[in-house]
C-alpha cells in the first residue's frame, strides 16, 4: 500500500535516456518500400490532370498513385469514439488523395519507391494541372464567398460553416447604468504540436490481414477508422503502436494510416513506410483552431458579474477532423469559470476555410476561450479599479456548481488556495503597487490568469475504458491496457494504481505498453485528459477482480475464507493479524502447474465510465519589457493545479513544466504565417516558426493544492491539458499591469509590441533610450 | 537521406584547386551546414561535391610579421569564437560568431562557408565589412584579392567565379588597433535563430570624441552592408552627442524591407535602437 502519492522514476525513463526505447522507426525493417506524398500547390480548385509517366520512368519508383485511383469512401479522422448514433458522429469529409484541391498543400498523389532519394525525384517528376478558384483564407473570406455564390469547399456544407453553437440565459439588462463594462475582441493564432517525432507508419498486408505500425495516441481508433476508409471489416486491420515521440493531440487524430494501409494493400507483401518531413508536419497533419473571440463582461460597481456575453468564430481549414467539438468545449468553459446575476449570451461558429485543418491540440479550445476570458477579467478589473484576484474570487466557480447543459459539476475545487499560494510565491500585493508609474524603456509588471477543465469527456461523449491482469509464473503481474502511454509518464502512474488497488509494489506491475489492436483490451486512448481518471476507474476495477481470483485460489489452498486474507506486497496474509500465508510466487507457481487445479489467473474487465469533475489551476508571472526592442523577459513564471490527489508528484511536475512551454510558445513566440494569396504556409520549419530554445525558456516552477476529489478512482483529476492553459493571459495581464497597453492578440512578439507601443506614444524620443 | 551524386575530399589545396578548374559544377563542401540544408530542400538535389573539409592550408588563424590576421576559411564559428588572436583584436567577430546558431551548428559551420554562402544574415559578415576584410581568391594558377565589401553582389549572390576558392580573410593592423566595438544580433529568439537584423559598430575614440567609426548591418538591405553616410556624420562628433545621433541616423540611411519575417517599420525601429546599444556599449 501507499503506492499513489509516490514520486517513482518512470519506468519507461532509462530505456528512453539510453535510446533503446524503441519507436515506429526503430522497428521498421530497412527493407521497407518508402512513399511520398506529393502536395497540392494551389489552395483551392480541382485537379484537371495528373501526370505521372516521368515519375514512374525515375530510377527506383516502384508505383505511383493518384486521387484519381482512390476509394470514394468519405472518411472522417478525428480520434473520437465511434457514436453509435448517426446524429453525433464526425463529419466524414476526406478520401485518401483528394482530386477536390481544398488547401495549399491537400494530399493529391504519392510515390513509392525503394528509397527517399527516388521517392523524392519521383515526385519533382509529377506535373499537375489544375483548375483554380480563388482562395479563402480566413472563416470571413469562406462565408463572403459562399454567400456570393462561390462553390463551398465540401458539398453538404453550402455555406461553409461546418458547426454553430448557441446558448442564452437570462435577460441582457436594458440599460448599463451604474454597470461598468469590459469589451474587448481577442484574437488567437494558428500553431502546430510540434512534437518532435514525425507523424510516421508502416503497414503491410499478409493474406487479407492489415497490419500497420503507427505513432498515434489512439490505436483502437485508428483501427476503426482504417477499416471505414478502406472499406473492410475493422477485424482484418491490426494497428501496433510503440513507443511515441509526442504527440500533444495531433496524434488524436488519424493521419496518414489509412493511406499508408491502402498503399500496403494495393502492394501485397511489400512493407511500406510512410514518414513526413518537418514541413509536412507543419502543413499536412493538424494544427491549433485559430479564433476570434468577442467578449463583453458587464460589472455592478463592487465587481459583482451581472452579464456576459461570448461570441467565437473559429477557423476549421480544409477538412473537419475534431471541428466545431473544439470551439464548443471552449464555450462551455466560459459559461462554467465566472457566475453572472443576470445574463449569459454565447454563440460559436466554426467555419471551413482554404488552410491546414485544426484539430485536436493539448487544450482542446480553451487555451483559446482562457486567453479571451482571463484578458477580459484583466480589463475590467482595470476598469473598477480593482485587484484582478479580488475580481474573480467574487466571481469564479465555487464547489456544488453544475453545469446547466452538461451537468458536469464541481465536486471539489482547491482554486482559492491556488490564487492565495500564487500570490505569496509572486509577491503579487508588493510588486502590483511598486509597478505603478515606472517611466524609461524597461518596465516590470506582473499577471495572473486561471482556468477551469473538464476531467474526460463525459457526458459528451462515451467514456470507456477496459483492463486486463494477468498474473505471471513469478508472482508478478501483466498490466494490459488499451490506454497509452505517449511521453506522459501514463506507464508508470497506471502501474502504481494497479499495484496500489492489489496491494501489491508498482516494481511487481508490468505494463504492456506497445498496444496491439489484435490482443490489446479496448480504450480510445490518450487525450482529454482523461486516462489517469477514466482508464484508472478500469484499472481498480480489474485489479480488485483479480486480488479476488487470487485469494480465492489461496483461500483453496490453505483452508482460509478469502475473505480473511489480502494481498500485501509478494505474500498473501491474513487479514487481521498480517501474517503470511502463502508467497504470490508459490501460489502462482502451484497456480499454473497444479495437477490437480491449474489456473492461469487473470481478470479483465470493462468500465464504463459516467462521471466528470473540474480540475482548476492559475499561472502567476512576473516579466521585464524591452520596450524599444519589443521583447519580453520572464523573469518569474509560476503554474499552481488543483488536479486532485497526485498519483506521482514528480511526474506531475514534469507535466506542468511541459505544459508551461507551450503555453510561453503559444503567449510570446508561435504562429503559423500564410501567404496572404496563394495561402502556401511560409514559415513551417523550425528555423521560421518560433518554438522557444531551452535559452528563451525560464525557470518553470510547479505547485500543487491537491483536493480529495470524490469522483477520480484515487481522488485524481485532469492534468495533462490544464498546464498549458492559463500562461499565455497571465503574460498579456503582465505587459498590461507593465506598460498600461492592452494586446489582445497572441502572440506577444516583438513587431506587435513595438507598433502598440508605438501607437501609445510609449516609443517617442527613441534616440535617447540608450 | 541526400541525393548526392558524387563526393570526392580533395587531398590538398593544391588538388582542390585543380579538381575544380576540371569541374566548375562540383559544389564546395565545408561544413556542410548551407549545402545540406540546399540539397535537402531539393535546390541542389542530385549535385556533386568536392569536400575541402580538414584541408590543413585552409584552415587556423594566424598573424604575419606586420600584424595583419589572417583568418581561414575552414575556421569554424567556435574556433573563432574562442580564438585568442580574434578575441583579444578583433573582438566583434568573436562576438558574431559565438551568436549563430547553437553550439552544435558552431562546431560545424565555417566562417568561410558564411561569406560564401551570401546571406544578408550572415553572423560574420557585419563584423567582417567593420574590419574592412580582404579576400584571397584563389583558382588553378591564378590568384587575386577582394575587398568583402566588394564581393557580395546581391542575396545568394557572391562575386566567386566558377573554379574560385576562398583562401583566405585577411585584417590589416591598422583595421583592428585602437578600436573597440559590438556585435548585437536582433532575433526572436536567444540560439538557433537566424538575425531579423544585426549590427556590428568599431569604433576608435580620442579625447572623448569619435575618431573613427565603422557601422555595418545585417538585413538591412539584399546583402550586409557598411553605413558610409552614418559613419561620415558622426565621425568627428563628441561621444555623447553620437550616442544621441546614432539610433536615427541609422534609421534614414538603411532600406530594409518588409517582409512576412518582419515588417520594414519593424526593421528600422531596432535598427535604430541596436545601432544606439552596439555605440553605447563600445564606448
Amino acid at each position: 500500500m501507499g503506492e499513489i502519492g509516490r514520486s517513482i522514476p518512470r519506468l519507461d525513463a532509462k530505456d528512453k535516456v539510453c535510446g533503446t526505447a524503441k519507436y515506429t522507426e526503430d522497428l521498421c525493417p530497412a527493407y521497407a518500400l518508402t512513399a511520398k506524398i506529393y502536395h497540392a500547390t494551389v489552395a483551392n480548385g480541382w485537379v484537371k490532370r495528373i501526370d505521372i509517366e516521368k515519375a514512374l520512368a525515375v530510377a527506383g519508383v516502384v508505383a505511383v498513385f493518384t486521387c484519381m485511383d482512390v476509394p470514394q469512401l468519405p472518411f472522417a479522422t478525428a480520434g473520437h469514439p465511434w457514436s453509435t448514433d448517426p446524429g453525433h458522429r464526425d463529419v466524414a469529409d476526406r478520401l485518401l488523395l483528394n482530386r477536390r484541391v481544398r488547401f495549399y498543400g491537400d494530399d493529391i498523389a504519392v510515390v513509392v519507391a525503394v528509397d527517399e532519394i527516388a521517392a523524392a525525384r519521383g515526385l519533382r517528376a509529377i506535373q499537375v494541372e489544375y483548375e483554380e478558384e480563388p482562395a479563402a483564407l480566413t472563416p470571413e473570406q469562406a462565408m463572403d464567398m459562399a454567400a456570393a455564390g462561390a462553390s463551398p469547399l465540401h458539398e453538404q456544407f453550402a455555406d461553409n460553416i461546418l458547426g454553430r453553437s448557441q446558448y442564452q440565459e437570462g435577460e441582457w439588462p436594458c440599460s448599463t447604468k451604474g454597470l461598468i463594462a469590459a469589451k474587448g475582441r481577442y484574437v488567437c493564432q494558428g500553431v502546430q504540436h510540434c512534437h518532435l517525432e514525425s507523424a510516421v507508419s508502416f503497414a503491410w498486408q499478409e493474406g487479407d490481414k492489415i497490419t500497420l505500425v503507427s505513432s498515434t495516441q489512439i490505436p483502437h481508433i485508428v483501427r476503426r477508422v482504417v477499416g471505414q476508409a478502406l472499406g473492410l471489416p475493422w477485424g482484418k486491420i491490426r494497428v501496433i503502436k510503440p513507443y511515441i515521440g509526442g504527440g500533444f493531440g495531433n496524434k488524436q487524430d488519424v493521419l496518414t494510416e489509412p493511406l499508408n494501409a491502402w498503399l500496403a494493400q494495393k502492394l501485397p507483401g511489400r512493407t511500406i513506410k510512410l514518414c513526413l518531413s518537418r514541413e509536412e508536419v507543419f502543413f499536412a497533419t493538424r494544427i491549433r483552431h485559430p479564433m476570434t473571440i468577442d467578449i463583453e463582461t458587464l460589472a455592478d460597481r463592487q465587481g459583482v458579474l451581472v452579464a456576459r456575453s461570448y461570441s467565437a468564430v473559429a477557423c476549421q481549414g480544409a477538412y473537419a477532423s475534431h471541428g466545431h467539438g473544439v470551439t464548443a468545449n471552449g464555450m462551455t468553459a466560459f459559461r462554467d469559470m465566472y457566475r453572472q446575476s443576470q445574463a449569459l449570451r454565447q454563440q460559436a461558429i466554426t467555419v471551413y476555410c482554404n488552410a491546414p485543418a485544426a484539430g485536436a491540440m493539448r487544450g482542446y479550445g480553451i487555451p483559446q476561450e482562457t486567453f479571451a476570458t482571463e484578458a477580459n477579467m484583466d480589463d475590467l478589473a482595470l476598469a473598477l479599479g480593482m485587484d484582478p484576484i479580488d475580481l474573480r474570487l467574487k466571481n469564479m466557480m465555487e464547489p456544488g456548481f453544475q453545469d446547466p447543459v452538461t451537468g458536469i459539476t464541481c465536486h471539489s475545487s482547491g482554486l482559492k488556495e491556488c490564487l492565495r499560494q500564487g500570490a505569496a510565491i509572486i509577491d503579487w500585493q508588493s510588486k502590483r503597487q511598486a509597478y505603478v508609474g515606472q517611466t524609461g524603456p524597461r518596465r516590470r509588471g506582473v499577471g495572473m490568469a486561471l482556468f477551469c477543465y473538464k476531467t474526460g469527456v463525459y457526458p459528451l461523449s462515451l467514456e470507456t475504458s477496459s483492463a486486463r491482469m494477468t498474473l505471471n509464473q513469478d508472482g508478478s503481474i501483466q498490466l494490459h491496457l488499451g490506454a497509452t502511454e505517449i511521453g506522459q509518464g501514463g506507464d508508470t502512474v497506471f502501474a502504481q494504481m494497479a499495484a496500489e488497488a492489489c496491494g501489491m509494489d508498482t516494481a511487481d506491475i508490468h505494463v504492456v505498453s506497445f498496444q496491439d489492436t489484435d490482443v490489446a483490451p479496448y480504450d480510445s486512448g490518450a487525450y482529454a485528459s482523461r486516462q489517469t481518471y477514466v482508464t484508472g476507474m478500469a484499472i481498480q476495477k480489474t485489479a480488485r477482480l483479480l486480488s479476488e481470483k487470487i485469494l480465492a485460489y489461496a483461500a483453496d489452498l490453505s483452508g482460509i475464507a478469502a475473505g480473511d486474507l489480502r494481498i500485501q506486497g509478494r505474500d498473501v496474509v491474513k487479514q487481521d493479524d498480517g501474517q503470511p500465508v502463502i508467497s504470490l510466487a508459490a501460489l502462482a507457481e502451484e497456480a499454473f502447474y497444479s495437477l490437480e487445479n491449474s489456473e492461469h489467473i487473470s481478470a479483465q474487465t470493462t468500465n464504463h465510465c459516467r462521471s466528470n469533475t473540474f480540475a482548476f489551476g492559475c499561472s502567476f508571472v512576473e516579466i521585464e519589457v524591452d520596450m524599444p526592442l519589443g521583447q519580453i523577459q520572464v523573469l518569474q513564471a509560476v503554474n499552481l493545479h488543483d488536479s486532485g490527489k497526485l498519483i506521482n508528484p514528480a511526474l506531475a511536475k514534469a507535466q506542468v513544466h511541459g505544459g508551461m512551454s507551450m503555453a510561453l510558445g503559444y503567449g510570446l513566440s508561435e504562429r503559423l504565417i500564410f501567404h496572404p494569396q496563394s495561402g502556401k504556409m511560409l514559415n513551417g520549419n523550425f528555423l521560421d516558426y518560433k518554438l522557444a530554445t531551452a535559452l528563451d525558456t525560464p525557470d518553470l516552477q510547479a505547485a500543487f493544492v491537491e483536493t480529495q476529489d470524490p469522483t477520480g478512482p484515487f481522488g485524481n483529476k485532469a492534468l495533462g491539458e490544464p498546464p498549458a492553459l492559463s500562461l499565455a493571459p497571465a503574460l498579456r495581464n503582465a505587459l498590461l499591469h507593465a506598460t498600461g497597453v492592452k494586446i489582445n492578440q497572441l502572440p506577444l512578439e516583438p513587431q506587435r509590441l513595438t507598433a502598440a507601443f508605438r501607437q501609445a506614444g510609449l516609443l517617442e524620443g527613441g534616440e535617447d533610450h540608450v | 537521406m541526400f541525393d548526392i551524386q558524387e563526393y570526392t575530399a580533395a587531398a590538398s589545396l593544391a588538388d582542390a584547386l585543380n579538381r575544380l578548374a576540371e569541374r566548375p559544377d562540383w559544389k564546395i563542401i565545408a561544413g556542410g551546414s548551407d549545402v545540406l540544408i540546399k540539397i535537402r530542400e531539393g535546390k541542389w538535389a542530385g549535385c556533386s561535391l568536392l569536400s575541402i573539409h580538414g584541408l590543413p592550408e585552409l584552415s587556423g588563424v594566424h598573424m604575419d610579421e606586420q600584424g595583419c590576421i589572417e583568418i581561414r576559411p575552414l575556421t569554424t564559428f567556435a574556433q573563432a569564437a574562442a580564438d585568442p588572436l580574434i578575441g583579444s583584436r578583433l573582438s566583434i567577430l568573436a562576438q558574431g560568431a559565438a551568436s549563430a546558431g547553437g553550439p552544435q551548428l558552431r562546431r560545424l559551420a565555417t566562417v568561410g562557408g558564411n561569406i560564401c554562402n551570401g546571406a544578408p544574415s550572415a553572423d560574420t559578415a557585419p563584423a567582417l565589412l567593420c574590419l574592412n576584410a580582404v579576400l584571397d581568391l584563389r583558382a588553378a594558377g591564378k590568384s587575386r584579392t577582394l575587398p568583402l565589401a566588394e564581393f557580395y553582389l546581391g542575396p545568394g549572390k557572391t562575386a566567386l567565379e566558377a573554379g574560385e576558392l576562398l583562401c583566405g580573410i585577411r585584417i590589416a593592423k591598422e583595421d583592428y588597433q585602437g578600436y573597440r566595438g559590438c556585435y548585437y544580433k536582433y532575433s526572436q529568439r536567444r540560439a538557433m535563430d537566424i538575425a531579423n537584423i544585426s549590427c556590428a559598430l568599431w569604433l576608435k575614440s580620442v579625447d572623448g570624441a569619435i575618431a573613427d567609426i565603422r557601422l555595418a548591418m545585417g538585413v538591412a538591405a539584399p546583402t550586409p552592408i557598411r553605413l558610409p553616410q552614418s559613419e561620415q556624420a558622426l565621425l568627428g562628433l563628441p561621444l555623447e552627442q553620437g550616442r544621441r545621433r546614432i539610433a536615427s541616423l541609422v534609421r534614414q540611411e538603411i532600406q530594409p524591407r518588409d517582409s512576412w519575417r518582419a515588417s520594414r517599420e519593424f526593421r528600422l525601429q531596432i535598427a535604430g535602437e541596436i545601432a544606439a546599444r552596439c555605440f553605447a556599449a563600445a564606448c
